[in-house]
């Protein structure tokens, strides 16, 4: 039903729908209308126009009923159209699946062969096909169908090809099941809704071609009708007496118009990136709605985040992604945000420069002040100024970040381009010094390489040397270690680490790690369900951790030199960011929780720089 | 009787041949090892990316085909990679718990499927076999009849765990199976792993970058580097007063509260080629101990002091 909805919600799909509803019960209930046999000639009559009497819509060259003719003719088209669509998809994604399974030389014998298909142009293809089976209806529905399985072939093996290397294919090989149900109960069902999208875009299509082959005369035989013979026996009469060609021209376009219309809705109903508002253009910058008043500025810090609120609106429901945080960072400091996947940490981050997708994000409370100035109240152009220059991001992926088609010189001389006017040759002079700035041996050749042809490490220094491109004074790194080993970690860590230094660089470095943490971070604050629940110098909250929840996440992380042994472990989950409960969001995976816990608004106390938002600390603070 | 023993398995990816020329020698993902591990052990595999730790761990469950060696499984010889020979022994914990699970199964298919068809259990013994395993990973029996979009990494990977177990294998490898998982929940997937090896007497083969959650549940560590193993040793010696410089490495790169910020090693220090590998030791380019002949033999592994194995010239 949820389809249904999504379906009717593109206005164009549900008129395509109703259209499409009409000419499919007109043409079922046809037998039963009092018309006349469409086959039946009366050459006295012949070219009546239409309104004459007991010819609705006129007759035709032997005097025939174009309306008995039309809806007749209608019912072929439409299930020639159907029934090839069918077939095409049949064995086009028979053979998809096949070939994008196995692989290897399969895989290259079959597509080649289907190349091969596709490079004759469609109609000559199909010509040939119906001169060597001779003309026919049946056989213009095999040439059709032919015609088209190339389409469905290479689509659905681009779809195998992605779902074969997933591991749940490797689980069903391992709970026993053989190729042929690996590809009947694993890979069609995850495949279904692909054809399903390519059969209601092309159904239309492949009526438009089936009529071309009976306007040619290679299609529904005399004195049968089809819309294609229709319109190719009023050809010649086209300008005396254009009703007879302008009438199956029309219920061509509507059939045609309406299954594009409602072909396009079903693919974008069943896409399921479609259905999450892919399709909405996100805005330049977070929008910015902020219900509450601005937070007076105070001089803490260079970068300066006031009780910051962002949420998502997705429907009616609200996610509370980030709840009246408050940050700062000096210049040559570093501040760590530690949390678990749905805190709040990385939102909180990409706050700051307005990246926060929008829709659904919006800023709801707060202010982000760097230098004084308010960011979330800056014009798009202001804040375009400010991102890179001012404030940099590092992230996870680079292999994400970095443009996969540009050499990382060309990216790099783009980010110094965008905030300076200089020359390419600077540009590029400048590149290269970043690159060693970062360690990056035989810099000069690498200017030359693209991302994928870097290892991981590597390609981290490049998306270090592209924050560092336009000298920013603050540096804001999510996760920029995680995707990487342990050697090379130490080396990333150690680069930011002397960068700080020799940079003054503000960092604000989010991470899951507390080692990392205490090797790099001067403060830290702890987030869970999108609030600080703790912060304060790293050794005061990793020495003594004052919030439950800090202290117990530090326990559950085991420590090289342990030994063997039983881990700490927190039951239960962290709550949904949309229905959090009232009081600590903690409380309810929380030993020490009281009635007390689960009622009201919870502070964040302390002298600065620690606190902690507990009733019941294990330290005071 | 050792739960598995391999010995000589090797794993040669080869390069497509030039349309001229002649052909060229492939990669060596996994140079030719031998290991035994005792029904009950947990062995812990640690390694950097690309290392070859997951192309053994899919050669050990007959998801690859081994270019050479032979496997044993509970004194039972595996030729070949059939996966379903092998899933009745030896079963697969997946690193992504979620797309280790079909999108469009419930849960009950997709714990059916290794009871019919390793088992070929009727409906009866299925269901009760599965709410067995389902309760003992502490999963709500309503749970079966939902799709694994609906459930949090860490439930996921209790599923992945429990159509593993479905299966009755003697032997699990657990692949990175929490390192997808936040913290918090890390800590509850491998103490219901611990808990499981003793209800069902498995063997685990524990792959993982984190050194310290290795350390945590192994009795026996091998350490691979560059497709061979480097060093193996018990748990609770092998990061503390490692033999190969290698595992020194490792163990001094892991970030660890208290101790101070350093890299230790060269920052510009780089994986061997394996297109182009390096004659001798594979670590020497990045060894402070390497001399000429590490750079020209390969070392074997030997011995040094108590039940612990290094293949290095010059062992710490």
């Amino acid at each position: 039903m949820t389809f249904l909805r999504l379906l009717f919600r593109n206005r164009l799909a549900g008129l395509g729908a109703v259209i499409l509803g009409i000419i499919i019960i007109l043409v079922t209930i046809t037998p039963l209308l009092p018309l006349p046999d469409p086959n039946a000639t009366a050459t006295a009559n012949r070219f009546l126009r239409p309104f004459s009497e007991g010819h609705l819509l006129g007759t035709d060259h032997l005097g025939r009923d174009i309306l008995a003719r039309l809806l007749y003719g209608t019912r072929i088209s439409l299930a020639i159209g159907l029934v090839s669509a069918f077939f095409a998809a049949l064995f086009g994604s028979a053979i998809g699946i096949i070939a994008g399974y196995f692989g290897g030389r399969i895989d290259n014998v079959i597509m080649r062969l289907i190349d091969m298909l596709m490079a004759f142009p469609y109609i000559l293809l199909a010509l040939a096909i119906v001169a060597a089976l001779g003309p026919g209806l049946m056989n213009a529905l095999i040439a059709v169908a032919a015609v088209n399985v190339p389409f469905f072939a290479r689509n659905i093996r681009g779809i195998t090809v992605s779902l074969a290397g997933r591991e749940f294919i490797d689980a069903a090989r391992l709970a026993g099941l053989g190729h042929t149900r690996i590809i009947l109960s694993e890979l069609l069902p995850n495949v279904l809704p692909v054809i399903v999208i390519g059969i209601s875009t092309t159904v239309g299509w492949m009526i438009l071609e089936t009529a071309g082959l009976s306007f040619l005369g290679l299609g529904s035989q005399p004195p049968n009708a089809d819309l294609g013979s229709m319109l190719g026996e009023a050809r010649a009469a086209l300008i005396t007496a254009p009703h007879t060609s302008i009438i199956p021209g029309i219920m061509i376009f509507l059939i045609v118009m309406s299954i594009n219309l409602l072909g396009d809705g079903v693919r974008d109903a069943l896409d399921p990136r479609l259905k999450s508002g892919a399709l909405t253009r996100p805005r330049a910058t977070t929008r910015v709605d902020r219900k509450g008043p601005v937070p007076q500025a105070d001089q803490k810090g260079l970068l300066n985040i006031q009780s910051l609120e962002t949420q998502f609106h997705v429907g009616p429901r609200i996610y509370r992604a980030v709840n009246e945080v408050s940050l700062h960072v000096s210049a040559g400091e570093c501040l760590g945000i530690i949390g678990e996947s749905g805190s709040g940490k990385s939102v909180t981050a990409l706050s700051v420069m307005g990246l926060v997708a929008s829709p659904p994000g919006v800023i709801t409370g707060g202010a982000v002040r760097y230098d004084g100035e308010d960011l979330l109240d800056a014009s798009y152009e202001r804040l375009r100024q400010k991102r890179g220059n001012n404030v940099a991001y590092i992230f996870q992926d680079p292999l994400a970040t970095l443009h996969p088609l540009y050499k990382i010189g060309d990216q790099l001389v783009e980010a110094i381009q965008s905030h300076n006017n200089t020359s390419t040759k600077e540009a590029r002079t400048k590149a290269l010094e970043l690159l060693k700035s970062v360690r990056i041996p035989n810099a000069p050749e690498r200017l030359d390489n693209y991302p994928h042809e870097m290892s991981g490490g590597m390609r981290q220094r490049v998306g270090i040397a592209m924050a560092l491109a336009n000298d920013p004074e603050v540096i804001i790194a999510d996760e920029p270690t995680t995707a990487l080993d342990v050697t090379v970690q130490a080396q990333i860590l150690t680069l930011l680490d002397d960068l700080r230094r020799e940079r003054g660089l503000a960092i604000i470095f989010i991470t899951h790690d507390f080692g990392v943490v205490a090797q790099l971070c001067d403060r830290v604050a702890v987030m869970y369900a999108g609030r600080i629940v703790e912060e304060g110098q790293t050794k005061a909250v990793l020495d003594a951790p004052a919030h439950p929840y800090t202290k117990r996440l530090i326990a559950c992380v085991p420590e090289l030199g342990g030994g063997r042994r039983e881990l700490a472990a927190i039951p239960g989950l962290p709550p949904v960011v949309d229905r959090l409960p009232e009081g600590c969001a903690f409380a309810a995976r929380c030993d020490k929780a009281q009635d007390a816990c689960h009622r009201g608004y919870i502070p964040l106390n302390g002298h600065a720089p620690r606190a902690v938002r507990c009733l019941f600390p294990e330290e005071v603070v | 009787m050792p739960a598995l023993k391999f010995t000589n398995l090797s794993k040669t990816f080869p390069r497509a041949k030039p349309l001229f020329g002649k052909a060229r020698a492939g990669v060596r993902a996994v140079r030719p090892m031998s290991l035994t591990v005792e029904t009950g052990e947990t062995l812990g595999i640690v390694g950097e990316s690309g290392c070859g730790k997951s192309t053994l761990a899919r050669m050990l469950v007959g998801l690859l085909e081994p270019s050479s060696g032979q496997i044993e499984i509970a004194g039972k010889a595996l030729d070949t990679a059939d996966p379903a020979a092998f899933g009745r022994l030896i079963q697969y914990v997946f690193q992504d718990p979620i797309s280790s699970l079909n999108p469009r199964k419930t849960i009950r298919q997709i714990m059916e499927t290794p009871l019919k068809q390793l088992h070929g259990m009727d409906r009866a013994e299925r269901s009760a076999r599965i709410g067995k395993i389902f309760a003992s990973v502490n999963l709500r029996k309503e749970f079966l009849d939902r799709y694994p979009h609906e459930f949090s990494g860490g439930q996921a990977q209790r599923i992945g765990i429990a159509r593993a177990l479905a299966a009755h294998p003697k032997i699990m490898v657990l692949d990175e199976p929490v390192s997808a998982l936040d913290v918090s929940i890390q800590a509850q997937v491998l103490n219901l792993l611990a808990d499981l090896k003793s209800k069902f007497d498995l063997t685990y083969l524990f792959i993982s970058h984190d050194l310290a959650v290795v350390e945590a549940v192994s009795n026996r560590v091998i350490v691979l580097y560059f497709g061979a193993v480097v060093e193996i040793g018990k748990a609770e010696d092998i990061f503390n007063s490692p033999k190969h410089p290698y595992t020194q490495l490792l163990a001094d790169s892991a970030p660890v509260v208290g101790r101070p910020l350093k890299a230790p090693e060269q920052k510009d220090s780089e994986l061997p080629d394996p297109l182009n590998p390096p004659k001798g030791c594979a670590f020497a380019g990045r060894c402070i101990y390497a001399s000429d002949l590490c750079r020209s033999t390969e070392p074997e592994l030997r011995v040094m002091g108590e039940n612990q194995l290094a293949a290095c010239h010059h062992p710490i």
